[in-house]
């Protein structure tokens, strides 16, 4: 058998780290490459970590993220201009996903953009892309940055770190934590405050399907902040996670996850986040593709299936229609843990949008999948 | 009476395999070494083949998965199957607490024995744990 990677090897590339990994070490995580990153893909348990994130709450070392910021007038036009979402209306304190595209509509990414405003007054834009991305997007920004003379763009990634705690005890642990009560934020909208005199960006945010929040810190008061959760959440259950538990979580929770469900081949409309894309009104690049991709209808459709039996369905695998014809692909697939069997997002062609029941070819063999709307798992609303 | 992993040979994929003498046949059991079930973790699904398959030394027998990936099992030894563990899939948590008794996977009536020498014993496999842990 195969066994994954093992940890601590010599790479012959050089590997960043986080400002964690210290203590990502220390509680015995089985460390992997993702991204340029060393990162933690589980401490002890895929399963453990993911069901502390639905019953209680998880923490994520997401400092791989890119973070970028805008500072000056006219930053609000810029990224009205690269995004598909507009940001000149977002208000200060929001919060918005959007999609940067080629000009054919290609997804180069799927992003974050927060509104904030400094204790000084000092209002900003962040942007929060993918690691696998990060500097593609840089690169992908930076010709433009001179049609708007008054706007600076500064990567902050190395300089902070990034911490997502999820779950629904997540809220109610950290409230006691910081000078603002992150409780007060709806979701989609962010603050900063601090923690002993410390800036902290926090945003009611996540990418779990579950209440929680992602924090933004200066580096070297990440591993305060982390510990200082971890032990305010300790009688509670709180969890480290890994990347493992956070690929199930987004899974079960029907999110796309760049490289998987979207890249540079694929539209937003055709990815099933038109939701994200504004396309009255407004020019943006990649407006003109997206709306003849609207005009005409997306070639193919993303669907959730849930697979008969207990054996996974993964990426990659074909879908298949009732006479065995090849009509799509598996683009995340894997168990759920809290549901207890398998589950399975799928490109398959739009003619079959409708269609109740395919099957798939699981190395080989086939098995019938059932048609099920996303998210698989959906969080159960308070009382 | 409980099988001794210190006395079982090993093949760099982790699978484990203790041959005996059965009715002047040798039969060949085969598993997963405690090593590997340890590094997988989370196991969910496992794909036995079925008996009277013939399989062959350093290729593959069934999967083993985990919730993040698929493993292959590799074959041991070559020969034919003539017998496989049916409860096992359904008990896949056992295999951590019991991986030499209970989690046996296939049996194989040996035709072929002439890679048993490239198979490690228990101190070189530790070893080859060791270096990649």
């Amino acid at each position: 058998m195969d066994t994954p990677a093992p940890s601590g090897l010599a790479m012959n590339t050089s590997l960043s780290t986080t400002p964690l990994d210290a203590w990502h070490r220390s509680a015995g995580a089985k460390m992997v490459p993702f991204a340029g990153y060393e990162m933690p893909i589980q401490y002890s348990s895929i399963v453990t970590e993911h069901q502390a994130c639905r019953t209680s709450a998880a923490l994520f070392d997401v400092s791989h993220m890119g973070r970028i910021r805008f500072d000056g007038d006219g930053s609000e036009q810029l990224l009205d201009h690269l995004l598909t979402r507009r940001v000149s209306d977002l208000p200060v304190g929001g919060v918005r996903y959007g999609l940067m595209c080629n000009a054919e509509g290609g997804v180069l990414d799927d992003v974050l953009v927060s509104h904030l405003k400094t204790p000084s007054d000092r209002r900003f834009h962040l942007l929060v892309v993918n690691a696998s991305n990060h500097q593609k997007i840089v690169d992908w920004i930076t010709p433009h940055l001179p049609d708007f003379p008054t706007v600076t763009m500064s990567d902050r990634t190395e300089l902070t770190a990034m911490i997502a705690v999820q779950g629904p005890k997540a809220i109610d642990v950290c409230k006691k934590l910081f000078a603002f009560d992150p409780s007060r934020l709806k979701y989609y909208q962010a603050t900063i405050t601090d923690q002993f005199k410390k800036p902290v960006i926090v945003s009611r945010t996540g990418y779990t399907g579950e209440d929680g929040f992602e924090l933004i810190v200066r580096a070297e008061e990440a591993n305060r902040i982390w510990e200082n959760i971890m032990l305010a959440g300790r009688d509670e259950g709180f969890a480290a996670a890994g990347l493992g538990a956070r690929d199930t979580l987004r899974m079960e929770a029907g999110m796309p996850l760049y490289g998987h469900e979207l890249n540079e081949s694929i539209d937003p409309i055709s990815a099933g986040v038109s939701f994200a894309c504004n396309l009255k009104d407004r020019s943006f690049i990649g407006d003109d593709a997206l709306r003849a991709v609207k005009a005409a209808g997306p070639k193919q459709v993303r669907v959730g299936m849930i697979p008969e039996g207990k054996r996974p369905a993964r990426e990659g695998c074909d879908v298949l229609d009732a006479d065995g014809k090849k009509i799509g692909f598996v683009t995340s697939g894997g168990p759920s843990p809290t549901l207890g069997h398998p589950i399975v997002m799928a490109y398959v062609d739009a003619e079959y949008a409708d269609a109740k029941q395919f099957q798939i070819d699981i190395r080989g063999k086939t098995v019938v999948a059932n048609v099920t709307p996303l998210p698989f798992y959906k969080r159960p609303t308070k009382a | 009476m409980a099988r001794d992993p210190e006395k079982l040979l090993y093949a760099e994929s982790h699978e484990w395999c203790d041959v005996a003498e059965e009715g002047g046949e040798k039969v060949a059991t085969i598993g997963i070494s405690a090593f590997a079930i340890e590094q997988l973790n989370d196991l969910v699904y496992m794909d036995l083949p079925e008996v009277g398959k013939q399989v062959t030394a350093g290729e593959e027998f069934g999967e083993v998965e985990s919730v993040k990936a698929v493993s292959p099992l590799y074959s041991p030894i070559t020969g034919e199957v003539v017998e496989v563990h049916s409860e096992l899939p359904d008990n896949l948590d056992q295999l951590n607490d019991d991986p030499y008794d209970f989690g046996w996977v296939i049996k194989v009536k040996v035709s072929d024995d002439s890679n048993l020498s490239s198979l490690m014993d228990a101190a070189a496999y530790k070893k080859q744990c060791a270096e990649s842990g």
